[in-house]
């Protein structure tokens, strides 16, 4: 009983001896005067391979400094070792994290270093810039590429059956209908992993952008809610795609992996999901990442299709990281948007949208690229709401798997969701709730 | 006046009454009531300071804070006030609740019944009974991700198995009415071991005389077990119960592992709808609830203990 409730202090005290002892073959000058810094990535397997070239690179070009690179679990475990690593000085000299609102949520005017004097700092995409700035500094580089959310799909099986990129929902229902009677899955939905499940509501958020500009501020003020369109068609289409039971049998246990494996067979043909799932298909199926197509959250009225942008994770340097280790730390960040940095990017991480910095695409881009680059020419893109709103409700994942499987209406999803937001908006103390 | 003078007296009578019989430990009174002297306790009290008392009390007051690690605010009891208005609390106590009787009804049953069977004299008894318990020595975690790969809708061991002589498995896990009854029998399985255990000790040390005087008045099988061992495990049951219930009451790996909470909210318990408030980073929230299930789950089990303690005191 004592035990469960002391669980979160045990938790952090157990993290922090860990951590001290972490602490100890940190940072600081070896005997041969070379410089030693750490470098603290999540631990999906494409960062790892990308972070470990970038070091094998960059310590080339910079024989006096070590990087030692250490890993982190992603998601809400994540988050946590962040916080709490910040917040008790033992943080990494260089760190990939989130840009937007988890960013926003580090307190980065005390814990960060400050960068906007830095010489790369021009090279950066403005959008890019405001997501990891406060109103008093800029604290951070790009890691990788944009990327969209929205549908990725089978183009050999829109050749197939003569169909064409839907704008609006009825007319991606419509397609639906078309690819079923071929005898495969319409829609792949992979609540093994549940974030996988937020898509419908995430990637139409360009669309409500589309229908009301001002969306993202009226409700951080609390004058928005999602029970009302135009954000709540983004639950109802989840709902109406559920109840035409066009999903794949396996819906409520297949993976993340399962689904980009659905894809690239073409045993399914649409897939809402983030463009960085590229990553993943090239890695298992290569030889399908010609056939994969992407195109935006279709709305509820066509004109309104925009397609939904994430930014670039963000590279932070610690206050706690201090002299010539801090040096170091800028030296390594600004290594990563350099010539050589972008070679690697572009051999281990493949590029899901457009660079915020300095990066080239490579030639020979996928097709999956150019057809977001087409919506990003037609100026048909807008930030999601993570980069607009600090306010994200934790359980929206289970929500919508939920709508998807059933067991809640869209309209009781949306008003779920309403009273989710608002632990994090007290938790970050925002006015109006 | 007069009564705690002849108190005093008394007892310093008693004192040296003691020692005139040669108590073999003739020191101070302080020594008489403490077997060791003070500073043999002193590690053992810091670390009990250090680990718990600290924690515990330091988390009455985070749980009165809006809590970010950077910083605090102190908020009074609105941390307690949303938990309470949490949609997924209602729920999660039923589930939680469920859970707990479930799991520790079936051990009881089952435990019981493996005991008598196991302390029968059958073949190869030793290897049964070490083959009930290894369950025990698996990790939580373990069990729990190999039981998502055989419990599997689709390419799951058993689930497979149940195709070839024609059955449609059940979806164990992501079916939302049976997935917290899934993730019971799972636990039922991993912790059946302590159970029988539990009672082999208790079946053992029922004389066998009970026994031979009920066959000799004539007593079958079934009212032996009635009448004699029923009774006489009674302590192991409320072993049982009080174990098996306190494990389930507050139990989060195994759901953890299988379910997450899932689908959607369906198997989500107290301490899983607390750990997905820490994850988010409503530090001084999830302390709050942490406290609240430290509060239901004294009430739950004090009670219960003293009546099952009572009823073996009685007998």
């Amino acid at each position: 009983m004592k035990l469960r409730l002391l669980r979160p202090l045990v938790a952090t005290a157990s993290a922090l001896s860990l951590i001290a002892l972490a602490g100890c073959s940190s940072g600081g000058d070896s005997a041969d005067g070379t410089v030693e810094i750490d470098f603290l990535m999540d631990n999906g397997s494409d960062s790892v391979a990308t972070a470990e070239a970038l070091i094998e690179a960059f310590e080339a070009e910079n024989p006096d400094i070590s990087v030692t690179l250490q890993t982190r679990p992603g998601g809400g475990e994540g988050d946590n070792i962040i916080k709490t690593r910040l917040s008790t000085g033992e943080m990494a000299d260089v760190f990939m994290y989130n840009s937007g609102s988890l960013f926003q949520a580090l307190n980065p005017d005390k814990m960060l270093v400050e960068m906007s004097d830095q010489p790369w700092v021009e090279e950066l995409d403005e959008d890019f810039v405001t997501t990891v700035s406060t109103d008093n500094g800029m604290y951070g580089n790009a890691w990788g590429a944009t990327f969209g959310g929205g549908i990725l799909y089978n183009k050999a099986i829109y050749e197939d059956l003569g169909l064409e990129v839907p704008q609006s929902w009825d007319e991606f229902m419509a397609n639906n209908e078309a690819i079923a009677e071929a005898g495969l899955d319409p829609i792949i939905q992979t609540y093994g992993s549940t974030y996988t499940s937020q898509l419908f509501v995430l990637a139409d958020f360009g669309n409500v952008l589309a229908v009301d500009p001002d969306w993202a501020e009226e409700y951080t003020a609390n004058n928005r809610s999602y029970t009302e369109p135009p954000a709540f068609y983004g639950f109802q289409h989840h709902e109406d795609a559920a109840e035409a039971n066009i999903f794949n049998e396996d819906f409520a246990s297949a993976t993340d992996a399962d689904g980009a494996a659905m894809l690239a067979e073409g045993s399914g043909a649409h897939y809402p999901m983030l463009s960085n799932l590229i990553a993943l298909i090239k890695q298992n199926s290569p030889d399908a990442v010609q056939d994969i197509g992407y195109f935006a959250m279709p709305a509820e009225d066509g004109s309104n299709t925009t397609a939904a942008i994430w930014q670039a994770a963000g590279l932070y340097v610690p206050q706690t990281t201090e002299g010539e280790e801090r040096e170091a730390a800028m030296s390594f960040i600004e290594f990563i948007t350099s010539d050589a940095g972008c070679d690697v990017m572009n051999e281990n991480l493949p590029a899901a949208g457009p660079y915020p910095g300095t990066c080239e695409l490579p030639e020979d881009a996928p097709p999956i690229l150019t057809d977001l680059q087409t919506y990003f020419d037609e100026g048909k893109t807008a930030p999601v709401l993570e980069y607009l709103s600090p306010i994200k409700g934790p359980n929206l994942e289970h929500i919508m798997v939920e709508v998807g499987s059933g067991i809640r209406s869209a309209e009781d999803a949306a008003a779920r969701y309403d009273e989710d937001v608002i632990n994090q908006a007290r938790q970050l103390g925002i006015e109006g709730w | 006046m007069t009564t705690a003078a002849s108190a005093v007296r008394a007892r310093g009578k008693a004192r040296t009454a003691n020692e005139d019989k040669g108590n073999p430990k003739p020191r101070s009174s302080g020594a008489l009531r403490h077997a060791y002297p003070m500073w043999f306790y002193l590690p053992a009290a810091a670390l009990y300071v250090v680990f718990f008392a600290v924690p515990t009390f330091a988390s009455f007051y985070f749980s009165l804070t809006r809590w970010t690690l950077f910083d605090t605010e102190f908020i009074g009891f609105e941390n307690y006030t949303r938990f309470f208005q949490d949609p997924q609390l209602v729920q999660g106590f039923i589930n939680t609740f469920v859970y707990g009787v479930t799991t520790s009804a079936a051990k009881v049953v089952i435990g019981l019944l493996l005991a008598v069977l196991l302390t029968s004299q059958i073949l190869a008894r030793g290897y049964l009974r070490s083959v009930v318990f290894f369950p025990v020595l698996v990790s939580t975690i373990g069990v729990g991700v190999m039981f998502t790969a055989l419990l599997d809708p689709f390419d799951g061991l058993v689930n497979s198995v149940l195709a070839l002589v024609g059955i449609e498995g059940p979806r164990w896990f992501t079916n939302p009415d049976i997935a917290l009854l899934s993730v019971a029998a799972v636990d039922i399985w991993k912790g059946l071991g302590i159970a029988t255990l539990i009672y082999i000790a208790g079946l053992v040390a029922i004389p066998q005389d009970y026994y031979e005087a009920a066959r000799v008045d004539g007593a079958g099988r079934f009212e032996q077990f009635k009448s004699i061992t029923l009774p006489l495990v009674m302590p192991a049951t409320g072993t049982v119960i009080i174990l098996s219930l306190i494990g389930g009451l507050r139990s989060f790996d195994l759901i953890w592992a299988t379910t997450e909470g899932g689908p959607g909210f369906a198997s989500d318990v107290i301490a899983s709808v607390i750990y997905k408030q820490y994850q988010a980073g409503f530090y001084g929230l999830s302390t709050a609830g942490n406290v609240i299930l430290f509060i239901v789950v004294t009430a739950v089990m004090v009670p219960i203990t003293m009546m099952l303690n009572r009823r073996a005191v009685e007998r």
